[in-house]
């Protein structure tokens, strides 16, 4: 089951650059959370200062507090430890190139140490159905390289191989922006499925995929969070002036 | 109108022109690129394969004067020497790589042991085994085939560390991510993930390292010194193609001569064939597809 998160007063740099400004966020557990926003506005700073990605970068600082469930993840355990219970799905699809379809998508359990092959079977099998991609791929799973298949088979399989390391988050930076619409349909239609198990938070610069598949919507500019509601509500009748010059594509 | 078609065509039939001047020159470069290797092997073949028989690959050299004998001793030798030189060159070479691309990119220390390997990429050779032999020879106060080895070893750091730094950058960043993103730890992301992502190229610097120093004469002529009987021992002097090589081309014998030929042959052979195999066994896991 997912949790929820609770952000509190995030701020992230990168160098002398204050990409996030007092970020206060709270994020229903088992919902889908779209976070929409102008390119540079902080939003993907922000799903990766939420699994401590951001990190990664040796420029980069943060300071504040993320809880998810009842653990601060700055303060009470290690990055890696996280990134196991908050999974991520990138931009553009990053299949491992050596590894074969099975490979990729056990791939966070075997590097973890995994070895029993009945239990890896399983997760392979559950992971990619819940991703739709089973029917498409169970005759070659260790045939065929993961990085063989089309941009949107790539997707949905980058989707398995976050979600059979069985995390309570799952992170999707911008998941359909590299797809085509057929496959940005299929990947819509499966956070529809998995947010009943999952909590999501999916940055997009779809509005009417964030219309269509989350609950709550957050808008950000300049590294702020202007406004953060009912998804109905920002699409139909936001509070602050900005969010309605945005959505309604005056500006950004 | 018609004018301006007239003028595309002819346009249009200098662009074909053009190109085939392009392609010809690349057809032209790629033969004066193959031609040197295909006129030595021919060459080694016309001179040396006429000495070869049984007795070349199972006997030991006949003293001097005699005719016949083999270089059993010194392909053994030059295996002894390789795999002594591969056990300590490859594995330095490979965390060296390691280090520049994954862990100290863009550090001080990091540009000072780039800077260190390029340099040492240029030693000469000879230089090379004379610091072998003041650190290694003397203080044992005898030539070894462990020298020698160490001699070549260091000789093959700076390839292979300077190509697995070259191959490591050149895996996307996004595949880092993707490991680090599933909750793997930094070192196995890299052992596991980019360096394997790496590999054919990293494969490719230590085939290049090793058939460079296969060749070596100069760093084992004050390390492993040659050996006309059987040796194994890392501890003793040791035969190795190239030396035994040498030492049959200046000899005045004609015989000797002609076996000088057929060893060089031999050598290149064995790169040759050393080189394919390690690339066939690299490459018959790679999947279908795969990039």
């Amino acid at each position: 089951m997912g949790v929820g998160i609770e952000v509190t007063n995030l701020n992230a740099w990168y160098g002398a650059n204050h990409t996030l400004q007092d970020i206060n966020l709270p994020i229903p557990a088992n919902h889908a959370t779209a976070l929409i926003g102008p390119s540079g506005c902080g939003k993907s700073t922000f799903v990766r200062c939420l699994n401590r990605m951001h990190e990664t970068n040796p420029i980069a600082r943060v300071t504040g507090s993320v809880r998810v469930g009842d653990m601060d993840i700055y303060a009470d355990a290690s990055p890696v430890e996280i990134r196991r219970r908050i999974g991520m799905v990138f931009q553009r699809p990053n299949p491992f190139p050596t590894m074969s379809i099975y490979d990729n998508v056990c791939s966070g359990l075997k590097l973890n140490g995994f070895t029993n092959r009945k239990v890896l079977d399983e997760v392979v099998e559950s992971s990619l159905r819940k991703s739709a991609l089973w029917d498409e791929v169970k005759d070659d799973l260790k045939k065929k390289s993961g990085a063989s298949l089309s941009g949107g088979q790539q997707q949905r399989m980058c989707i398995a191989r976050a979600l059979a390391v069985d995390p309570e988050v799952l992170l999707m930076d911008e998941p359909a922006s590299a797809l085509d619409p057929v496959s940005t349909s299929k990947i819509e239609d499966l956070i529809f499925e998995l947010k009943t198990q999952y909590t999501i938070v999916i940055v997009t610069h779809n509005m009417q995929q964030a219309a269509r598949v989350a609950e709550k919507t957050g808008f950000f500019l300049n590294g702020r969070m202007v406004e953060f509601d009912s998804t109905h509500k920002i699409f139909t009748n936001p509070s602050d002036k900005r969010t309605e010059d945005y959505i309604t594509g005056r500006f950004g | 109108m018609k004018a301006s078609l007239r003028q595309s065509k002819t346009r249009s039939a200098m662009r074909a022109a053009t190109d085939h001047v392009a392609t010809g020159l690349a057809i032209l470069a790629t033969i004066l690129v193959i031609a040197p290797l295909f006129a030595i092997f021919g060459y080694l073949v016309f001179k040396g394969a006429s000495s070869l028989n049984l007795d070349f690959f199972l006997k030991i050299p006949k003293p001097v004067g005699e005719e016949g004998g083999g270089m059993a001793n010194a392909i053994v030798g030059s295996a002894v020497l390789l795999g002594v030189a591969s056990l300590l060159g490859i594995p330095v070479g490979i965390g060296g790589g390691i280090y520049l691309a994954e862990f100290g990119r863009g550090t001080r220390f990091a540009n000072a042991i780039r800077f260190t390997a390029d340099v040492l990429n240029g030693v000469p050779s000879i230089v090379m085994g004379i610091a072998i032999y003041s650190l290694i020879v003397v203080p044992q106060h005898h030539f070894s085939a462990f020298s020698g080895g160490v001699a070549l070893g260091i000789m093959m750091i700076p390839t292979v560390t300077r190509t697995t730094e070259e191959m490591l950058l050149m895996v996307p960043n996004s595949v880092r991510e993707a490991a680090l993103g599933l909750g793997v730890p930094n070192w196995r992301s890299v052992l596991s993930i980019t360096l394997k992502t790496a590999s054919p190229g990293v494969i490719t610097g230590c085939m290049l390292a090793f058939a460079r120093v296969a060749g070596e004469t100069a760093p084992l002529i004050f390390t492993a010194l040659g050996n006309q009987f059987w040796s194994t021992s890392l501890r003793e002097p040791i035969a190795a193609l190239p030396l035994q090589i040498y030492v049959y081309a200046i000899s005045p014998y004609e015989d000797q001569h002609r076996l000088a030929w057929a060893g060089a042959l031999v050598l290149i052979a064995l790169i040759v064939i050393a080189v394919s195999l390690v690339r066939y066994v690299a490459s018959r896991g790679i999947l279908k597809g795969a990039s």
